[in-house]
């Protein structure tokens, strides 16, 4: 079914990591990325690493999930690999054509597939702790500084909670047509491309109708409670920083030095 | 004759993921050919979850669904026959209509049959008449109709598919009384002209006392009754502990016998309460 996709889908847990502060475990992120590209040998890679394990165990989703996440992009990390070997500097062990295998390009391929993977974990350990509203709150906290530059943030904020909200909504609403369809003999399985395309209209009719209707609802349900805009709202949930974001702060902060000191004083491979 | 079969039936949605439910479990029966079977049970009792695995819309996770004697499944790539043989009305079916004219809509299903020509028009025209839509519907737009005008433009779209076994996911939700009662009549019209094998899912009890002649009822996806409507109803008490009551009737004929009057506990529609009263006050004399 198509609601069974792994990738960026809610977990709810009460977990360490589902319990930290939204806005912290976005800068986490954006700071663990960074450190899986400023790791430029092997003993760094492994702190990365060590962090990023650890992290997943802490969150208490299933390493099944973690895995099913990964399985979306394993055709990606095989091109890259596969292309990065071939790209490397220096003698060839093995040439045929132009095609030329290096050392250096099997150390290239093999750390830019660890790095995919541990990007892909990374960013699903967030969405898979994180509900989308958390999400969208933090990212609406963390860019209000741009209010400066005239950019509307509440705004942006909102329609992304909105987008969000109806994800799965509208997936519920494509499996249940389509189901419907079905049981009045639609053929969606077979024959080429264009019959395909040709066999969808019965389902995205509908479902464009069935887009604007909620729409609308939710535009006069929204006007109902007076909604205005950003402006003089005040929230329910107001966040704060707690002791256990000290800590995750202070654990990434360590992992961070680690890797710094580990490419200082190890000579990088690539 | 038996038609369908339920063999162990089971199904589990989101299988060894977080969300694992199960919605149907372990349900065996079987029906015969002609039968209007009612399905009551709470919401979320997985009744739509049942009537979805008898047209092969979604496979069992385990059991079987025999189909004149036949494993539905025995040929997965052919799962589409199975669909002619048993057609589904989902639960606010207006929201698949998408073409053009209603016509067009209809046509949807007898098309994909491979009817030819005329004899798509023929059925077309037959399914209209059944639900009552006037020809001068079928050339509108199906967006431009009333919410129970769509309503009975799609369940025509299923009929005109000529289906032996038609199932119903409450075709009557969100009518108006008057409605319910035309609709629910124009379908059992259909019923007894077809003589075809009717599924009916439905919240009231009054309506399933009136067309079902056997019901099913279904608790955490298990199958807890399934027996006439006068036996299934005159389990009140056991209705009542699964979230479920027994028509408004059929509770006002069981309080007067509580009270001591001679009446029968299974009284299901106000017809057959109104011949009962009157034979008891003749018999005793009052009137
Ligand atoms: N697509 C789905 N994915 C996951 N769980 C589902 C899905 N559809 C239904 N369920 C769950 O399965 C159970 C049975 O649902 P089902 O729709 O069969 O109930 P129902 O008896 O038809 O209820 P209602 O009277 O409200 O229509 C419910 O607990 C529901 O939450
Ligand atoms: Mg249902």
């Amino acid at each position: 079914m198509i609601r069974d996709v792994a990738l960026g889908q809610f977990i709810p847990g009460k977990g360490i990591v589902h319990r930290t502060d939204p806005r912290v475990k976005i800068i986490l992120l954006i700071a663990f990325i960074t450190l899986i590209f400023c790791a430029f040998n092997f003993v760094s890679l492994a702190v990365v690493t060590a962090g990023i394990i650890t992290t997943l165990a802490l969150s208490e989703v299933s390493f099944k999930l973690y895995f099913k996440s990964l399985k979306v992009i394993i055709f990606i990390v095989i091109i890259t690999s596969v292309l990065n070997m071939f790209y490397g500097t220096g003698d060839p062990i093995w040439q045929f054509g132009i095609l030329k295998l290096t050392m250096s390009g099997i150390y290239r391929a093999v750390f830019v597939s660890i790095r995919i993977v541990l990007l892909i974990l990374i960013s699903s350990c967030l969405t898979f702790t994180t509900s989308p509203t958390d999400l969208t709150d933090a990212i609406e906290r963390l860019m209000k500084p741009l209010k400066v530059f005239h950019i509307k943030v509440h705004e942006i904020a909102m329609m992304m909670t909105i987008a969000l909200r109806f994800v799965p909504t509208l997936l519920e609403e494509t499996d249940k047509i389509m189901s419907a369809q079905k049981a009045r003999g639609a053929d969606m399985d077979s024959g080429g491309l264009i019959k395909k395309v040709k066999a969808m209209t019965p389902v995205l009719i509908p479902l464009f109708v069935s887009a604007f209707r909620r729409a609308y609802d939710l535009a006069m349900a929204m006007e109902c409670r007076c909604y205005q805009g950003g402006d003089g709202r005040t929230r329910m949930k107001t966040l704060h920083i707690k002791k256990l974001d000290v800590f995750c702060i202070i654990f990434a902060a360590l992992i961070l030095a680690g890797v710094v000191l580990c490419d200082i004083f190890i000579t990088p491979i690539i | 004759m038996s038609i369908i079969e339920a063999k162990n039936l089971s199904f589990t949605y989101g299988l060894k993921t977080p969300f694992e439910k199960k919605a149907v479990d372990n349900i065996s029966l079987s029906v015969n050919e002609g039968e209007v079977i009612g399905l009551i049970g709470h919401t979320g009792s997985g009744k739509s979850t049942f009537v979805q695995m008898l047209n092969g819309l979604i496979k069992p996770t385990s059991g079987q669904v025999l189909l004149e004697g036949a494993d539905i499944w025995s040929k997965p790539k052919e799962i589409r026959k199975i669909r002619f043989k048993v057609g589904m009305v989902f639960q606010y079916p207006e929201h698949q209509l998408f073409d053009e004219t209603v016509y067009k809509d209809i046509s949807f299903g007898p098309r994909n049959k491979g009817l030819s020509e005329s004899e798509i028009d023929d059925t077309v025209k037959k399914a209209a008449k059944f639900v009552g839509l006037s020809d001068e519907l079928l050339k509108q737009s199906p967006f431009d109709l009333s919410g129970g005008e769509k309503r009975r433009a799609a369940i025509a779209g299923v009929i005109a598919m000529d289906p032996d076994v038609l199932v119903l996911d409450e075709p009557t939700a969100g009518l108006d009384p008057k409605g319910r009662d035309l609709l629910l009549s124009q379908i059992m019209q259909y019923h007894r002209e077809r003589k075809n094998t009717i599924f009916f899912v439905s919240h009231s009890m009054e309506d399933i006392a009136r067309v079902a002649d056997r019901v099913m009822v279904m608790s955490k996806g298990r199958l807890e009754m399934f027996d006439t409507p006068k036996k299934v109803f005159a389990c009140a008490d056991k209705l009542e502990s699964i979230g479920l009551r027994v028509p408004e009737i059929t509770k006002i004929m069981l309080t007067l016998k509580d009270k001591g009057y001679d009446v029968s506990d299974s009284i299901l529609t106000v017809e057959q309460a109104f011949t009962e009263v009157v034979s008891l006050l003749k018999k005793e004399g009052k009137l």
